[in-house]
């Protein structure tokens, strides 16, 4: 679907004959052996899995410009570096006992904040499940959710993979 | 980059295309110098990749500590800051009060949690916005805006001074606070201003550097008559500055000009409504010290005063009617509020001595408050020591406030009385003011004090700087250190402090109140010291709406001219101070609005009651959270105070101080 049309002015890609970005096409092609794929059909990488970022991930890619070309990318690589950091440390809380559910929400609170200023949108509705089970101290929940959000994280990492190429 | 360094910046009449404040560029807002302040490092790029785009100047750290320096070493290096709200080594809204005390640069804050609480903070602790994470560019367009504003409402100050008046309470903070206002289209209505909280709101007090010498209004008899005409024009309930300032047409007379010593009117004419009889007590004994203190509260000058005394010779019974017909229980209030505010006045000289106390003032406060009902003599040390806690003796002032009716008897008894006695002061004063700015300014201290002219006289120096707008600029440097010091001693930074220091601030009042009894020259220090405390307040977190109370009642207090001095200077000097006067003044003008009297209140009283604060205060702080949210601090004090002035209505002897005039404090009966 076409979420917007200016999103297919992305400069990212070359485009096609039907003015789309043909990363998107391309992309298509290697997840879903679109060759048969209409060009016309091309999507947003994201888009496939439709949810994964909104329209801040647009923001974003209005804000690369000739200066910073791969600014995108810049700022999803300092995202991937911050929370594998939370990650990790979201982890090692969980393998603590006590749990530390304060310092668990404080940790979630920021992968919270950058996964939604890069517009991961799943990413960061699994961020405030598992902060709402924190405030519940709900142990498994938490540990539920985190698995679950590690899931949509590295979901989206596949997809951003592929919209970089 | 703030303009005051002393030189008159020529600001344009709109969007001023200025950049540090000395070069008008017809780029503006291109190159605009910001600092952005962000744990997250996503965040953070991406913030400096849109800023970028606005063109504006980007510098960048991931720590508050770093910002900081950054600021320090380069105060003039800055027009605007970002920060987050959520970080590790600093809290957002510990760096916000540091940048608004030390650099009176305008903050922005941000975050991605969005409640209400957190948002209400941000507002009491005087940040000129909040913005929800994650942050368009859409939203980081405009925040030129809030750098031209700040500057045009110091430029405006600094050009309106005019020899010998006195400034009627921190400009720097009304100007946003009034544009805020006037935005809501509602002076008097506390509530919109609550709702918008997330609008920018001054926040930083002036305390930097920036000498800038706030002009001061001089309320002179004929003002004054001009002034209570458009009053009952209007009616006491509709009277709301923008249509007095209408009314009254006098050219160079600003809004906030008017708002203030609309407050000071409103507690000048709730002590006359209704004063309790402990208070017409103690109002007897005050009688002798009228109408000064009266009038000063509010700001006036010594010529102020007169025209309060002018005023006060309106028959007890007239006044008391018409006022308890139109303000009905806020004027009481506000009644009550300006008689506190003198209050503070005395006690603070008492408690200039004391300043360092700090944590003990609560104690002594609540000592005071015992006090209070009794003679205020005793108090007077303790006072002091609650005066100290500049933003206790707002939180005490609004309380006073808040419950004495009986002050306005007293009040009305003074102001009758004062007459002559104001011109005493106002001689005094205004002598005194010019050269005490001065002094105050080194006393740094004293900047709670300065709000009576009167006092300045006696104490010289420590008066002066506080109330005075530019002195607070010196002041409120040192004033926020003795705040700060006084905050942490309080509570902790965590809001509890805020309840503290509002609690503090009752005491002060309470203090104030009996101190501002006796005399004129304690009740000024202490008044001076506890007023730049309470900006302190409200640029700390910890109790950011105890912040914003205390402002207002700088404003409301200044009955002196010094008075006025002093709450600008106060409210200048913090920036978070600033933003709370003028809310403050907002919230006066809502009727139902306690808090806003008790917070022009608390401005000058500084409460004084440790321990009645304290109880205050919880009661009142979540109130104060729902006020307005430009007052931010103000509601925080606003809150205490009429928790206090509630708590001193039964307490009784407490409102009765400050319904009387500082001065006549001395005088109370033991």
């Amino acid at each position: 679907m076409l979420k917007s049309s200016k999103y297919f002015r992305s400069s990212l890609g070359e485009r096609n004959f039907w003015g789309f970005t043909k990363c998107f096409i391309e992309e298509k092609r290697e997840d879903e052996a679109a060759d048969w794929w209409p060009s016309w059909t091309s999507l947003r990488p994201l888009d496939v899995s439709p949810g994964y970022v909104d329209e801040q991930f647009v923001e974003l890619e209005e804000l690369q410009d000739d200066a910073t070309p791969n600014f995108v990318e810049e700022v999803v690589s300092l995202f991937y570096e911050d929370s594998a950091r939370l990650i990790h440390a979201i982890d090692q809380s969980l393998e603590n006992h006590p749990i530390d559910f304060a310092k668990l929400d404080n940790y979630m609170y920021q992968f919270k904040g950058s996964s939604s200023s890069i517009g991961a949108k799943k990413v960061k509705t699994e961020c405030t499940q598992f902060m709402e089970y924190c405030r519940a101290q709900n142990v498994e929940g938490c540990k539920r959710t985190f698995q679950q959000l590690k899931g949509e994280y590295t979901t989206l990492q596949r997809k951003l993979e592929i919209y970089f190429q | 980059m703030n303009i005051g360094s002393g030189s008159l910046v020529t600001v344009p009449s709109s969007t001023g295309s200025w950049k540090s404040g000395d070069v008008v560029s017809d780029q503006f807002p291109v190159g605009l110098r910001v600092l952005v302040v962000d744990d997250d490092p996503t965040c953070l790029r991406i913030l400096e990749k849109m800023l970028r785009n606005c063109h504006y100047e980007v510098t960048k750290c991931n720590r508050a500590e770093i910002a900081l320096s950054f600021l320090r070493e380069n105060k003039n290096g800055f027009d605007i800051v970002i920060s987050d709200v959520h970080m590790p080594d600093m809290d957002g809204f510990k760096l916000l009060e540091h940048i608004g005390l030390e650099m009176d640069l305008p903050v922005i804050m941000m975050s991605a949690d969005d409640s209400k609480d957190v948002v209400m903070k941000g507002v009491t602790h005087g940040a000129y916005d909040y913005l929800i994470k994650p942050v368009r560019i859409e939203a980081l367009k405009n925040i030129w805006q809030h750098v031209v504003r700040k500057r045009k409402y110091e430029w405006k100050d600094n050009n309106f001074d005019q020899s010998g008046s006195v400034e009627e309470g921190d400009r720097q903070q009304k100007p946003s606070e009034d544009v805020d206002y006037s935005s809501s289209a509602n002076e008097g209505n506390w509530k919109n201003s609550k709702k918008r909280k997330e609008e920018e709101e001054e926040v930083e007090d002036r305390d930097d550097t920036s000498n800038l010498k706030k002009p001061r209004v001089v309320w002179s008899v004929e003002l004054h008559q001009q002034f209570v005409q458009a009053v009952h024009q209007l009616g006491i309930d509709k009277a709301v500055p923008k249509k007095i300032l209408e009314l009254m047409n006098v050219p160079g007379l600003t809004r906030e000009n008017v708002a203030s010593h609309l407050q000071k009117y409103r507690l000048y004419l709730r002590r006359l409504s209704g004063v309790s009889q402990h208070q017409n007590g103690l109002n007897n004994s005050f009688m002798g010290h009228p109408d000064a203190t009266f009038c000063t509260i509010s700001s006036l000058n010594g010529l102020d005063l007169q025209a309060l005394a002018a005023a006060g010779q309106i028959p007890a019974q007239n006044l008391a009617t018409l006022q308890a017909a139109a303000l009905g229980k806020s004027a009481t209030k506000s009644a009550i509020s300006m008689p506190l505010d003198q209050r503070n006045f005395f006690s603070f000289e008492n408690s200039k001595l004391r300043f360092p106390e700090g944590p003990q003032q609560l104690n002594n406060s609540n000592k005071q408050i015992d006090l209070l009902h009794g003679i205020p003599t005793t108090m007077e040390s303790k006072q002091l020591a609650n005066l100290h806690h500049p933003s206790q003796s707002f939180v005490g002032m609004n309380m006073q406030v808040n419950s004495t009716s009986q002050h306005n008897n007293s009040v009305l008894m003074r102001l009758s009385q004062s007459q002559p006695r104001t011109q005493l002061l106002n001689g005094a004063n205004n002598g005194s003011q010019v050269s005490r700015l001065p002094l105050s300014m080194q006393q740094s201290l004293s900047p709670v004090l300065t709000q009576s002219g009167i006092v300045d006289n006696a104490r010289g120096s420590v008066y002066n700087p506080v109330s005075q707008a530019s002195s607070m600029v010196d002041f409120s440097v040192n004033q926020s250190k003795e705040l700060q010091s006084y905050n942490f001693s309080l509570g902790s930074n965590s809001s509890g402090m805020s309840s503290l220091t509002n609690q503090g601030m009752l005491q002060e009042e309470v203090n104030s109140d009996i101190k501002g009894s006796r005399g004129f020259p304690s009740n000024y220090d202490i008044f001076n010291e506890l007023q730049p405390k309470s900006q302190n307040w409200g640029l700390q977190n910890d109790g950011s709406t105890f912040d914003a109370s205390l402002h207002p009642c700088m404003q409301g207090t200044q009955d002196v001219s010094s008075q006025l001095l002093l709450q600008q200077g106060i409210s200048s000097t913090h920036n978070s101070g600033q933003n709370r006067n003028a809310p403050i003044e907002k919230p006066m003008y809502s009727n139902g609005d306690e808090i806003g009297h008790s917070n022009t209140m608390c401005g000058s009283q500084l409460n004084s009651g440790g321990g009645n604060m304290l109880a205050v205060k919880a009661e009142r702080f979540p109130d104060a959270d729902h006020q307005n949210t430009n007052i931010r601090e103000q509601f925080g004090r606003d809150d205490l105070m009429s928790a206090f002035l509630r708590q001193q209505a039964s307490v009784g002897p407490v409102e009765t101080e400050f319904g009387f005039d500082g001065y006549t404090l001395d005088n109370l009966p033991v």
